[in-house]
């Protein structure tokens, strides 16, 4: 397909390493967050910081709904798998990741409970209706990408009078992320972390639209590129950044152009917002409670809120203590400052938030054989 | 997770969904988030869920860009071979 392929050229890519090359200024640092886990696993899979300058750096972020999934509520979604007479759809990237006690909805169905993997949230429409005698319980997680998309589900359910379906709700927000990056100490502090701009999400902002990054320009003075997810995508919104910030700029500039706009999709906000509400504030894994940081569903809907019907009740977990993904997803350290790294979790046993998904920052170091790159980015000798 | 990939519509079907095709492999998606999707309109797909159009227009200006960088750089000679660390 021309809108794939086109946008992983080998020849395009050189010669914007060789524009970005000429853009960045020796003399100073550029250092570049991407939010999202789908340009960290871009970045990696392509090998696009190899063909960046040594002083433009890519620091990666926390944008990844698995990873950032709170345990306590990974718990309680085995524990609703399990219970007598409920069906427990899933999208497939949940099923392996680890909860307390090493446990997982993988290993909840190897005990018996009916936990099915769906590929489409509606597929769920089908399951409740063909088993009219079943609780069937839809994981709902994700970005605002795939909101939009339960939304829809539960006012399907309700128009199909679907009594046995409900939806337990894991829905977090981009905006409050970024804010809290961006809040953080951390980021204000020059010898932790610091990050000068930020390679936005394209396909959140598909949804949502740029107009709502347009606060972090302005309050800190740090620009945002919403790029796509294939290599040149990625390499042009560095070149963008690097251009902003040479001239002083912080604006909110849009590489993927051909599926963002500023309003983004109305009628798919029309459907979050008519369906579900902000919450106070919600716990992300590894970075701690977000004001404002998921949503639930409204209570005119509550009938389908598996929260509310099946009274969900949530624990406390300790984290591993040597576990560094906290300041790995705000981007203070690198997988290899972490000494668990590669040795305790792996892929196959992951400890903390960065492992769990192929999309997290640890995964994608092990994965492509970063495991030696130190803090400073320098490969170390053998 | 929030991987979506650009298909072509090759069929409306009934009640807000099209079946598409994304190199050969043929597939129904749900088209309640755009409106009105026509035959031929490219749209981008996430979990089943078209979550926005791909504008074809906007696709071929950044490809047209991408290659005009390429051609020049290839003319000024350029060594395109990029620092390997």
């Amino acid at each position: 397909m021309r809108y794939i392929h086109g946008f992983r050229d080998g020849a395009a890519a050189a010669a914007l390493a060789a524009r970005i090359a000429a853009a960045a200024d020796p003399a100073r640092e550029y250092h570049l967050m991407e939010f999202c886990g789908g340009h960290t696993h871009a970045i990696f899979r392509y090998g696009v910081q190899n063909l960046l300058p040594r002083n433009v750096r890519l620091v990666h972020g926390p944008g990844c709904p698995v990873c950032v999934l709170a345990t306590p509520r990974l718990d309680a979604a085995i524990a609703l798998a399990g219970r007598a007479n409920v069906t427990f759809l899933s999208y497939g990237d949940m099923l392996r990741v680890p909860a307390s006690k090493r446990r997982s909805l993988l290993e909840a169905r190897a005990l018996g409970a009916d936990v099915r993997m769906v590929y489409s949230a509606l597929e769920t429409l089908e399951v409740a209706a063909a088993n009219p005698g079943r609780e069937v319980i839809f994981f709902a997680i994700g970005f605002e990408t795939t909101t939009p998309a339960t939304a829809h589900l539960i006012l399907e359910a309700q128009r199909l009078e679907l009594k046995n379906l409900s939806v337990y709700c894991n829905h977090v927000v981009t905006p409050a992320a970024i804010q809290s990056i961006l809040d953080a100490p951390g980021t204000r502090r020059w010898d932790s972390v610091r990050i000068d701009g930020f390679i936005g999400p394209s396909h959140v902002s598909a949804v949502i639209g740029s107009r709502p990054y347009e606060a972090f320009a302005a309050e800190h003075r740090k620009p945002v590129v919403i790029a796509g997810f294939e290599p040149l995508d990625v390499m042009q919104a560095v070149d963008m950044l690097v251009r902003q910030l040479n001239e002083g700029r912080a604006s909110i500039e849009n590489q993927f152009t051909r599926g963002v706009t500023r309003d983004g999709n109305r009628t798919a906000q029309a459907l979050m917002g008519e369906v579900f509400e902000l919450r106070t504030e919600f716990e992300w894994r590894g970075l701690g409670v977000l004001a404002a940081g998921g949503v639930r569903i409204r209570s005119k809907y509550s009938a389908f809120d598996a929260e509310n019907r099946f009274q969900i009740k949530f624990g406390t977990v300790r984290e591993n203590a040597a576990c560094q993904c906290p300041s790995i997803i705000r981007g203070v350290k690198k997988p290899a400052d972490c000494t668990i790294f590669g040795t305790v979790c792996t892929p196959r046993n992951p400890i903390g938030s960065c492992m769990v998904s192929a999309e997290g920052v640890c995964a994608a170091y092990y994965k492509y054989g970063r495991r030696a790159m130190s803090t400073a980015g320098e490969l170390k000798p053998a | 997770m929030c991987l979506a990939i650009p298909v072509r519509v090759t069929a409306i079907l009934d009640s807000g969904w099209a079946e598409t095709d994304i190199g050969g492999v043929v597939t129904r998606v749900s088209t309640a988030l755009v409106d009105e999707p026509a035959v031929g309109d490219y749209l981008i797909v996430h979990a089943g869920f078209a979550i926005t159009r791909l504008n074809v227009v906007e696709a071929e200006k950044t490809l047209a860009l991408f290659a005009e960088i390429a051609a020049h750089y290839q003319r000024a000679g350029v060594a395109l071979y990029p620092r390997l660390s």
